[in-house]
């Protein structure tokens, strides 16, 4: 039985704006498991779905077995939700938002208690536990907001944009917090746009555009689809113009910075070599762009399919194979050009 | 951040969650009416209090008697009624707009609490804020009148039922308002007319036969009157048709507002 399962999910606002065009989704139990898209993609109608925030227009979605529509009950009670936009009472104290929670789900009192202590603690809010929670800075307020999710110890959880506006330092905390959450056994989905972040994480992913998933794989094998990756080179001496490396394409974005773009069959030692043969030392080197990232703009601007970038000898920079799209047209294009493997 | 206890197996006893659950919005409203004191429990007894002392001291006195009874006397049950009412009615209008407007009626709606427990939870919120400014308003009444006691059981069921009745309205408005003015407009153009004209102030009995008959179309009157008739022993109204009335009212508004629950109306896009 998976965490969580989908079938042709479908919604249309009443403005007339499909938000969902049928969704198809398994979320295996146990796994952490990234749902990324662009904005206005479905994302947190397809939550709002699943967690009863929001109508659905067709089609159907379990939560470890139990129909949301059948048993709402026992399905809203296996789920944990951190949302997008605060939605606690800032007037309240973090000590008796948490403790309400746990009662919403029938914790009893003294229970809630010794779990609003634990949670806060945990997430570093049980000094600021009695004050109004307003006055709490952006970054507890996501806290607060985990930690509320987790009162009830769900077998799922959710969380839509958990660390948004949060500093790296706490993020980089909370990324702990979630992996050993996730270690002993709740299944998680994080919606997110740091892809850093997904990337992290996340065991498994799926993109979602336009209201259609357009692709749904382990993160390990999406990232190996990604044949290209450009360098960027920080230069000890100055250059003026690109060293010109047989096989592959230089360009020099300034005096001491050159970018190199190599496919995953090329060796980075040949490029070293080949620099060092020209005198050309190199200072230290980067990943132009987050791996994901890359992919991730291909698959939802329809730019071509990942793993399909032109690369090679003496191959131009290559600009996007596909006309730039927004939406369900060009996402669907996108989906078209996976290979048949890849789609779900 | 250290690791937290692994992930436990839903609560499948769903009558503890329900239970447990109506109780967490009891008290949470409980929590907040003392919270907000100020707003919430002063404002009655102050105002009973210049009544008392305007039509009751002052005006009364040219009065006179008014069914039988010394015009304070009479006016009392009235009074606390209609703190009553607008405590009912303003507690729940404001608690549940309000956790639409801040988002945190998501809280409950994302958790396995049905809507039907949801509505219960918040009309005892309502009931409690109701019958404790009535009971501070029958404090001040005490101050300037005798309140005689004939039929207790009578004063207490009024008093539940008229205050369940107007938090059930007041959880209707908050379904439908759309912003703060309309949390506004029923009270002001609906529930203060009907009050005023509900025999809160006087018998029926001085109207032209017109309008009594208008008057008694009107549900507060029955309302305080069977109130009334709890503390006097008099009423303008038979208290049996004011007791069905009552209970179908309160029947019919809950059943309607678990019908919108489910519905979304207001709630869910």
């Amino acid at each position: 039985m998976n965490a969580l399962s989908v079938r042709g999910l479908t919604k249309t606002y009443r403005n007339g704006v499909q938000a969902l065009s049928g969704v198809d989704l398994e979320v295996e139990r146990g796994d952490f498991f990234a749902l990324l898209g662009p904005n206005g993609a479905g994302k947190t109608t397809l939550i709002g779905i699943i967690t009863s925030l929001v109508n659905k227009t067709g089609g159907e979605a379990r939560v470890f077995g139990y129909d949301i529509d059948r048993e709402p009950e026992a399905a809203k009670a296996c789920i944990g939700i951190v949302p997008q936009e605060l939605n606690f009472n800032m007037f309240e104290s973090p000590y008796t938002i948490v403790v309400n929670q746990a009662g919403f789900y029938g914790i009893p009192r003294a229970v809630a208690r010794e779990r609003a202590e634990k949670y806060l603690k945990q997430l570093q809010l049980w000094d600021k536990r009695r004050g109004i929670s307003r006055a709490l800075s952006g970054g507890m307020k996501r806290r607060l907001m985990i930690a509320r999710a987790l009162m009830h110890e769900p077998r799922l959880l959710i969380l839509d944009e958990p660390t948004a506006g949060v500093d790296i330092e706490i993020r980089r905390s909370m990324w702990e917090f979630l992996r050993e959450i996730n270690a002993r056994g709740t299944t998680i989905i994080l919606t997110t746009h740091y892809l850093e972040e997904a990337e992290t994480l996340c065991r498994n992913i799926a993109i979602i555009s336009g209201g259609r998933i357009v692709e749904r794989d382990r993160m390990s094998s999406l990232l190996r689809r990604l044949h290209v990756a450009t360098f960027v080179l920080n230069l000890r001496d100055s250059l003026s113009v690109a060293p010109r490396l047989d096989g592959y394409v230089t360009t020099l974005v300034d005096d001491h910075t050159l970018e190199v773009e190599v496919s995953a069959e090329e060796s980075l030692n040949d490029i070293f070599a080949r620099l060092t043969a020209l005198g050309i030392e190199v200072l230290s080197m980067r990943n132009k762009v987050n791996r994901l990232e890359e992919i991730f703009m291909q698959l939802v601007e329809g730019r071509g399919t990942a793993g399909e970038g032109a690369h090679g000898e003496a191959a131009p920079a290559q600009p996007a194979t596909a006309p730039a799209g927004t939406g369900q047209e060009a996402s669907a294009a996108a989906a078209a050009r996976l290979p048949a493997g890849a789609r779900r | 951040m250290s690791a937290v206890a692994g992930a436990a197996a839903p609560p499948v006893n769903l009558n503890v969650v329900r239970w447990i659950g109506f109780q967490t919005i009891v008290i949470r409203e409980y929590g907040r009416i003392i919270r907000i004191w100020g707003q919430t429990i002063v404002p009655s007894v102050v105002t009973a209090t210049l009544y008392f002392v305007i039509f009751g001291s002052l005006i009364g006195r040219r009065v006179g008697a008014m069914g039988g009874f010394d015009y304070k006397q009479y006016i009392a049950p009235g009074l606390i009624m209609m703190s009553v009412i607008t405590n009912s009615y303003g507690n729940v209008v404001a608690s549940f707009f309000g956790a639409k407007f801040g988002k945190h009626v998501e809280e409950m709606l994302v958790s396995p609490l049905p809507n039907w427990v949801i509505v219960a939870g918040y009309a005892a919120g309502g009931v409690v804020r109701g019958l404790l400014v009535g009971a501070a308003v029958t404090v001040v009444s005490l101050l300037f009148t005798h309140l005689s006691v004939q039929h207790l059981p009578v004063i207490v069921a009024a008093g539940l039922l008229t205050s369940l009745i107007f938090a059930l309205g007041g959880f209707l408005n908050a379904l439908f308002a759309k912003n703060f003015d309309q949390v506004n407009w029923i009270p002001t153009f609906v529930l203060t007319p009907l009050t005023y004209f509900g025999g809160v102030f006087y018998s029926v009995t001085l109207l032209p036969q017109w309008a009594q008959q208008v008057s008694y179309v009107n549900p507060i009157l029955h309302m305080v009157n069977a109130f009334r008739f709890g503390f006097l022993g008099v009423s303008d109204v038979s208290v049996g048709l004011a007791f069905a009335l009552m209970l179908a009212a309160a029947a019919a508004l809950f059943a309607i507002a678990v019908a919108l629950m489910n519905r979304g109306a207001g709630i869910r896009e």
